[in-house]
């Protein structure tokens, strides 16, 4: 298990980056703006910096509106900030790669491959050799626990197992961050659950940066080692949250005194921006 | 509310599934229904037999032609013009269109022009296509094309619009250019609508084969109504109806069986 991860590392990085190197994700000061359709210009980020260090897991959270997404959208590379600069692992993004894996909300699996064939597809397009392939898809589709379903299509699937393979064939892929778009938005509360723990024990194997979008209070307390609370109009971080719990996270832990206080705090932040608005 | 049990009250219920024998007999009863009227009008003498020739008359037709081998050159005939003209046309179509729908530029150039061009009557292009082409399997081939072709391609465009951006976002995110993405993305998404495209348009086909051998053509199903037309066999036309009809069917329940087979993944 191990073994296929240093593998699979070597094969993209020949020459392993020494751990005090620069924050795995740097955003420095990234604007994006629209021209609206009656004229006149959105402003959905206003110089938005902050800075994601290896291996840790942000959550980013805000209102509808608030560029969160967006903010997901330009560290992929799947759209152009207006002003601004966004490096990953010390490179300038400059459109999409596999060094930055994603997670969409909706469901992307490509229909007409099965769940072994769609962890594969990112190693395909490498030009990766078929052994080492199944190496790998083996080792990630076991690790999402779909080994009984690796030669379903996504028709047979669930929403949950779905967006496992998604993360899977992220994952496969080895990137230098896994971005997440809302990734359970669309599960109902108990697969949202499930799915929640899932996640915290791959990340805690893979040890992934991830940077995470969210409009779950309690899912950003739960999986994030920080929150960064944005704000709309224009979009923006209004705060930083260390939280304060401690690994591994169990589904109590929400009743928890700092849980719950923190949850207060975070609340109370995007409240403000309710009122604002009005 | 009304009890739903009874099949007969889910047979006024909309959008109610139905018992597969009960399906299978409305299918046949209206098969029956058509062959009975026309049987009771024709052996009943309700319509003369010199406009409508009775069911036995057809049947006995098709013997006739049968026996002499030309019914099977003229259904070779026109099978030959129908399939020439729609492989044509969908070799060129499937990429144009899917290219059409994938790229602004591309459908920004092409648009405008297939809109125009696929309202023109295409019976009205058979003596041009005949003064340009003349009139050989050419000039048959050509009339298919014309009708089917841009139809296809606007049809084509349609199924890889309806492609996903997410789709394609997230094969970028995994590593793929944009050949990649074309080929290995929107191609394969856009199978299952292709196939259907195909389908409706091979109908299309079928019904512009007779069009096509209306002028000039020495054989052919097409030619064969015609010809029976001047020397009044109805018996003829009907058949040679008839086996478009069925042909028709055949391609159709083809295409239908290749959409279970090659895009079983989108059922």
């Amino acid at each position: 298990m191990g073994s296929v991860t240093a593998a699979n590392r070597r094969f993209i990085e020949p020459v392993a980056a020494p751990a005090h190197a620069a924050p795995r994700l740097q955003v420095d000061k990234v604007s994006l703006r629209y021209s609206k359709p009656g004229g006149g210009t959105f402003t959905a980020l206003e110089e938005v910096s902050f800075e994601v260090p290896d291996q840790q897991f942000a959550v980013l959270v805000g209102p509808s509106g608030c560029g969160k997404s967006s903010l997901l959208y330009l560290t992929a590379g799947l759209a152009e900030p207006t002003s601004g600069e966004i490096y990953v692992g010390g490179q300038q993004v400059q459109g999409p790669g596999a060094d930055r894996g994603m997670v969409f909300q909706s469901y992307t699996l490509f229909p007409w491959l099965t769940v072994r064939q769609n962890v594969e597809f990112g190693l395909k397009r490498r030009g990766m050799p078929a052994a080492r392939r199944k190496e790998i898809v083996d080792h990630y589709v076991h690790e999402v626990g779909l080994s009984g379903f690796a030669d379903n299509y996504a028709k047979q699937l669930s929403g949950g197992m779905m967006q496992r393979v998604a993360i899977a064939r992220a994952l496969a892929n080895d990137p230098q961050i896994l971005l997440m778009d809302e990734p359970f938005g669309a599960l109902d509360s108990q697969t949202r659950l499930q799915m929640q723990q899932l996640l915290l024990r791959v990340w805690g194997n893979s040890k992934k940066t991830v940077l995470f979008v969210t409009h779950d209070i309690d899912e950003a307390i739960l999986l994030g080692d920080r929150v960064y609370v944005m704000g709309a109009r224009p979009g923006r971080i209004k705060q930083i949250l260390d939280v304060p719990i401690e690994r591994p996270r169990t589904l109590d832990m929400v009743m928890e005194r700092s849980f719950i206080d923190m949850k207060r705090q975070i609340f109370g932040l995007l409240h403000d921006d309710l009122e604002e608005a009005h | 509310m009304f009890k739903r049990n009874s099949w007969l009250s889910r047979c006024i219920t909309p959008k109610t599934g139905l018992p597969v024998p009960v399906v299978w007999s409305a299918s046949g009863l209206a098969w029956v229904l058509l062959v009975g009227l026309w049987a009771g009008l024709s052996y009943g003498g309700v319509v003369p037999g010199m406009f409508l020739p009775t069911p036995g008359a057809v049947v006995e037709a098709a013997v006739r032609l049968s026996r002499d081998g030309t019914l099977g050159q003229h259904v070779w005939a026109s099978v030959e013009v129908v399939m020439v003209g729609f492989i044509v046309s969908s070799l060129v179509a499937v990429p144009l269109g899917l290219l059409m729908g994938s790229f602004r530029i591309v459908q920004a150039f092409l648009e405008p022009l297939v809109n125009f061009i696929r309202y023109l009557p295409v019976t009205s292009f058979v003596p041009l296509f005949i003064l340009w082409i003349g009139i050989g399997l050419e000039q048959r081939v050509s009339v298919i094309i014309f009708g089917v072709f841009f139809q296809q391609l606007v049809m084509i465009a349609d199924v890889s619009k309806g492609i996903s951006k997410d789709l394609i976002n997230a094969s970028y995110t995994l590593g793929s250019n944009r050949r990649d993405a074309v080929l290995h993305v929107i191609a394969p998404a856009s199978l299952p609508g292709v196939l259907d495209t195909l389908r409706v348009t091979m109908g299309w086909a079928w019904t512009y084969l007779v069009v096509a051998e209306l002028v000039a053509a020495s054989s052919g199903l097409g030619y064969l109504s015609l010809k029976a037309m001047r020397g009044f066999q109805v018996d003829v036309i009907f058949l040679a109806i008839a086996i478009i009809g069925l042909l028709g069917l055949v391609t159709d329940q083809l295409f239908r069986f290749l959409r279970l087979r090659i895009a079983a993944w989108a059922q």
